[in-house]
């Protein structure tokens, strides 16, 4: 979207004619705070939230000597960024454990918000951490919600409890029985999508949580909701005191604003993210993170955490000698084609890049994974002694890699190609600091 | 027309309402700064954005000193005929056979618009046929099922995971051989940055573009009214995909106003056309530009 222009590059327009090193005077911070409450409007923050978020910076901003290392735009968005860390954070809370089993998860929110999915990821992730839960259906009103569950605990492999389309209070009894009887010890109790104002279907929520004591309660809320946000949030928490909020969706392009104003309003922590399809795309919360995506500054921790999940530092280093004495092979690049997929996506690492994202564009961000699998094919179709001294590739050896690969002529032409660019660039690299793959 | 009294009633019930705070600033006020400001203000609580906002706001403030206005009354008029020409478009009608293709990201009330769609052209005393080319969602075709039977209409539909692309194939056929008036396409949501569904999305619309050329094709996209500024860029890239023809804008009975649909009116010149404001099967209703900015300037 070109509205949404990185804040970093606004706010170095603000302060590209400023020279001085000084502290910040008071004019520019008003100026750039302007420009940072405008990010955070369209990343969709409450504006009363923001307008009191913008006045504690100010306060905070003025005065404040630029460091040494930092630019005046750098200083504000640290300044920025560590009070919007602060308002989302709270350290990490586990979910509640019972003393005396069940645990009871009771899960709400509106309509579509995604809380069938996260009844299942839930149970996939505790059924991995070696509990034994079960999900309840109790969305009596949406046409094939208990059908959905069912599907949906079918892929996570956790069992459903559920009655038809009876009063939820009768389930959840039934399904209390069924928990000692089975030995069940959690139970994820999933609720019918409601509007917080409809009175009728908020009582039915207020019965559920004074018959069963939740020891969590849950609002569910899709991240890409706008100003709205507040009000359910507000609502829900007001007539059920909530226990914390999980955010879905956050694999789509929203800024998720909507976590800033839910913890401002209630605050309640955002518990869990949901980040995709799969039954495993479930991340506890992280606000640092959903500090640098509400300013759109990409997700940068992230990515270094999980290049340090794929790399080990002896790994690094032999990667980093192999590249300054230009022993690196096709072999080598082979293993880091694989360690780049540990990582995860393409797709999702350019997203977390700040500024790239915004850049190319995200409907371009899709990347063509399968060029990789490609790509891997070749190198595996080729003996070790081509991988190590690739210009002995000819003719004949070309067409046996690519009919080995099932891949064509030019693939292979192209690989090798590249791979003897890249060569070419470590070489001019002489200090050899960085890499760069030819994909 | 039912629409404006829903929401009205929605509005009483929240006493924060965007309506409320736009009745009270308009109410003896002096135009100055202090209220172009709160205006502002006012619109981007309601998920306007900031650009749409200020550009109303500032087109208000043109208007209103060429008319040599002082008070905020009179500017009321001057800023409703401001809105409404941000969204009030001409839609040419419906001609038969009639394909319409329903897509937008996930859970934003899909297969809900297409089953009050189906009433809405039954009860006009057409035949319809529903698609469930949502083959990924666990449960999306017995959903959509459920409606088919309320309804009375004929569904067409595969096995779970079976490829959309030939669901709609086969349910163009069933229209051809039994001459039906309207083809309803469920698609299974998407969130609009994944490009193999939006790939998958182009597919079904080249295939409807391929078999299905008499028939009058229109795609729509469905807007879930409390999304705030990510709408735009749903509505951006899936116009990118498939052409979008119109918005339905779902869950206008909780207490966000959609406001985002001026952002997405004015700046992708898109049209809204129908609006969800209940669960029943007659809650879905044509959009009216002139009611519904009634409903938010009272």
């Amino acid at each position: 979207m070109g509205v949404f222009e990185g804040l970093g590059a606004r706010l170095n327009h603000i302060f590209s004619k400023l020279k001085n090193k000084g502290a910040l005077t008071e004019l520019e911070i008003k100026q750039a705070m302007r420009e940072v409450r405008i990010a955070l409007l369209e990343a969709d923050v409450n504006f009363t939230v923001a307008k009191n978020f913008i006045a504690a910076v100010t306060e905070k901003a003025i005065g404040e000597e630029v460091l040494k290392s930092l630019t005046p735009t750098q200083q504000v968005i640290k300044i920025v960024n560590e009070e919007l860390i602060k308002l989302l954070g709270g350290a990490h809370t586990k979910l509640a454990v019972a003393d005396k089993p069940p645990t009871i998860i009771l899960m709400c929110g509106l309509q579509g918000s995604g809380k069938t999915t996260m009844c299942g990821k839930l149970g996939a992730m505790l059924k991995k951490s070696g509990k034994t839960p079960a999900l309840v259906a109790c969305d009596i009103y949406r046409p094939a919600a208990i059908l959905q569950l069912q599907k949906v605990g079918d892929k996570a492999g956790v069992p459903v409890i559920e009655q038809g389309q009876i009063a939820p209070l009768k389930i959840v009894k039934h399904a209390l029985d069924l928990a000692s009887k089975n030995g069940y010890d959690t139970l994820i109790v999933d609720t019918a999508g409601r509007l917080h104002i409809e009175e009728a279907l908020m009582n039915e929520l207020k019965e559920l949580k004074a018959f069963l004591k939740p020891h969590e309660i849950l609002l569910v809320v899709d991240s890409m909701t706008g100003q709205d946000a507040v009000n359910v949030a507000e609502k829900f928490n007001e007539l059920l005191d909530i226990t914390g909020v999980i955010l879905t969706k956050l694999d789509g392009d929203t800024r998720g604003g909507a976590a800033l104003s839910i913890k401002a309003v209630t605050g309640k922590s955002v518990r869990f993210c949901g980040t995709g399809e799969k039954m495993g795309d479930i991340e506890p919360f992280h606000p640092e993170r959903m500090a640098s995506r509400i300013l759109g500054m990409g997700d940068v921790l992230t990515l270094i955490e999980r290049a340090q999940e794929a790399y080990t530092e002896e790994e690094a280093k032999a990667l980093e000698r192999k590249l300054r004495e230009q022993t690196f092979t096709l072999s080598d690049y082979l293993v880091q084609l694989d360690k780049m997929k540990n990582m995860g996506s393409l797709t999702q690492m350019i997203g977390m890049i700040p500024g790239l994202a915004s850049k190319i564009g995200t409907k371009d961000l899709t990347v063509d994974e399968s060029r990789i699998t490609r790509t891997k094919a070749i190198i595996q179709s080729m003996t070790e002694e081509e991988r190590t001294h690739p210009e002995i590739i000819k003719a004949s050896r070309k067409k046996r890699i690519a009919a080995g690969s099932g891949t064509d002529l030019q693939d292979v032409n192209a690989l090798l190609k590249q791979f003897e660019a890249s060569r070419e660039m470590m070489k001019r690299m002489k200090s050899g600091r960085r890499g760069g793959f030819p994909f | 027309m039912g629409f404006f009294s829903k929401i009205a009633d929605g509005l009483k019930r929240t006493k924060e309402a965007f309506s409320k705070k736009i009745y009270e600033l308009f109410k003896g006020r002096a135009l100055n700064d202090e209220f172009y400001e709160e205006l502002e203000m006012a619109l981007i609580g309601a998920d306007v954005g900031v650009e749409t906002a200020s550009a109303a706001v500032e087109e208000l403030r043109d208007r209103c000193f060429r008319k040599r206005l002082s008070t905020a009354e009179e500017a009321k008029d001057v800023f409703a005929e401001i809105l409404k020409e941000m969204i009030d478009y001409e839609i040419p009608p419906y001609e038969y056979p009639l394909c319409i293709l329903v897509a937008g990201v996930n859970g934003v009330g899909k297969t809900t618009a297409i089953g009050k769609l189906a009433h809405y052209f039954t009860s006009m005393g057409k035949s319809v046929v529903l698609a469930a080319a949502d083959t990924f969602r666990a449960a999306a075709a017995e959903q959509l099922g459920v409606w088919a039977d309320r309804s009375n209409v004929r569904i067409i539909k595969h096995e779970e995971g079976a490829d959309p692309a030939a669901v709609v194939y086969d349910a163009i056929a069933s229209c051809k051989a039994k001459k039906t008036d309207v083809l309803l396409i469920d698609t299974a949501g998407r969130l609009h940055n994944k490009k193999n569904l939006m790939e998958e999305l182009k597919k079904i619309d080249r295939v409807v573009l391929r078999d299905y050329p008499e028939a009058d094709y229109r795609s729509y996209i469905v807007l879930d009214a409390t999304t705030g500024q990510n709408a735009l860029s749903q509505v951006e890239i899936f116009n990118e995909a498939i052409d979008i023809d119109g918005i339905i804008l779902t869950k206008l009975d909780g207490t966000a106003k959609g406001g985002v649909i001026i952002a997405i009116c004015n700046e992708m010149e898109v049209p809204v056309l129908f609006v969800g404001v209940g669960e029943g099967k007659e809650d879905l209703l044509p959009f009216d530009a002139s009611e519904f900015i009634s409903a938010i300037i009272p």
